[in-house]
């Protein structure tokens, strides 16, 4: 006996990640889904906004890791509300979680909610949170092969973020081919060439954000 | 695509689409898109890993890859896309427009007859 399903696989990922996106829209809230591998700078360049953003606009961040509440102490200590979600092992954050740390914030003056997902280039790729946008941040000392590498990462995202160029110095890394292979995935992608430590080229990040929620 | 997740998401569909009497479930077609894409022997073993001790062990899976068609600023060749060389097939030029890329789908499930 044949029977004939037509059904989404992870189509309750996806109902939930529909269910934020309504949710965004009805509170005018622009949300950003940030992906990386571990220690690309996600954190430090949320920092960096915070301090540089926090009088001009309303924003919460949703903080992804396996485990710890670290890198939403990192947030607070700034003065933005965070939630943290420990995965407990899971590689990725699911929308369903997003929904549940919502409601843990105060949304309604909030102009941007940013979540920061667990550090993996590859699996959070694959699942919708609902977000407004998306951002991948490349840092320089992961090398500048990780486009053609990770192609999806890169594919689906509206931003990207090439961190670190403060280090591009003591290394060989050709930014040059980084900007040409994404391009080649994605031809609308937005790119900023950043130093969260330093702050070089972070006001183009800063403006792209305010705009981005106008 | 995150594929122990979507061999259990498979396996736990089937079993709720179960006919009442019960009957072991011997092929699964599903189909993916090009950025949606899943890899074969990544679904595969983990089908096998999440259909053990159910319903579904020992069935056929079976994968439609659908292809994602571009067309190219440059030549205006409609082409399929390769995430893995993403250009125009005629022109070598990376300015396309892409088409919607096919979702996950679980297309069928094929029942073994009751007697
Ligand atoms: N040199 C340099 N180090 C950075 C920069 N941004 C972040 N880091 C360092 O990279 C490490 C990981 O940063 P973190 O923000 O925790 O990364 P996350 O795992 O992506 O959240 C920390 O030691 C940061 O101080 C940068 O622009 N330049
Ligand atoms: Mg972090
Ligand atoms: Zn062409």
């Amino acid at each position: 006996m044949k029977i004939k399903v037509n059904k989404k696989i992870l189509e309750r990922n996806e109902d939930f990640a529909e269910s934020n996106r309504k949710f965004f829209k009805k509170k005018n809230i622009f949300c950003i889904n940030m992906i990386s591998s571990p220690g690309s700078g996600k954190t430090t360049i949320l920092e960096k906004t915070a301090k540089a953003l926090k009088n001009k606009i309303n924003i919460a961040v949703i903080e992804g890791d396996l485990y710890t509440e670290f890198d939403a102490d990192r947030i607070r200590k700034t003065g933005l509300p965070a939630v943290q979600i420990e995965t407990k092992g899971a590689c990725h954050l699911s929308a369903q979680q997003i929904t549940k740390a919502l409601h843990q914030l105060d949304t309604d003056k909030l102009d941007i909610v940013v979540i920061e997902n667990v550090g993996n280039l590859v699996c959070p790729s694959d699942f919708d949170l609902g977000e407004t946008a998306r951002a991948v941040v490349l840092s320089t000392a992961e090398g500048d092969d990780k486009c053609a590498k990770y192609p999806k990462a890169f594919a689906q995202a509206d931003v990207l973020l090439i961190n670190k160029i403060d280090l591009v110095k003591h290394l060989d890394f050709n930014i040059s081919r980084v900007k040409r292979d994404a391009k080649k995935l994605n031809k609308d992608l937005k790119i900023f060439e950043i130093s969260a430590k330093t702050a070089k080229g972070m006001q183009g990040w800063f403006n792209w954000l305010i705009n981005a929620k106008r | 695509m995150h594929e122990a997740i979507v061999a259990q998401n498979i396996v736990d569909t089937a079993v709720a689409q179960a006919p009442k009497k019960g009957g072991k479930v011997t092929r699964v077609v599903i189909s993916c898109g090009q950025i949606n894409a899943l890899n074969d022997e990544a679904i595969k073993f983990g089908f096998e890993m999440a259909s053990a001790g159910t319903i579904c062990q020992g069935a056929k899976l079976k994968i439609k890859h659908i292809p994602l068609k571009a067309v190219c600023k440059n030549c205006h060749k409609k082409f399929d896309f390769d995430l893995y060389n993403p250009k125009c097939s005629k022109c070598g030029k990376s300015d396309f427009s892409l088409g919607d890329d096919a979702p996950l789908l679980l297309e069928e499930i094929e029942f073994e007859e009751q007697q």
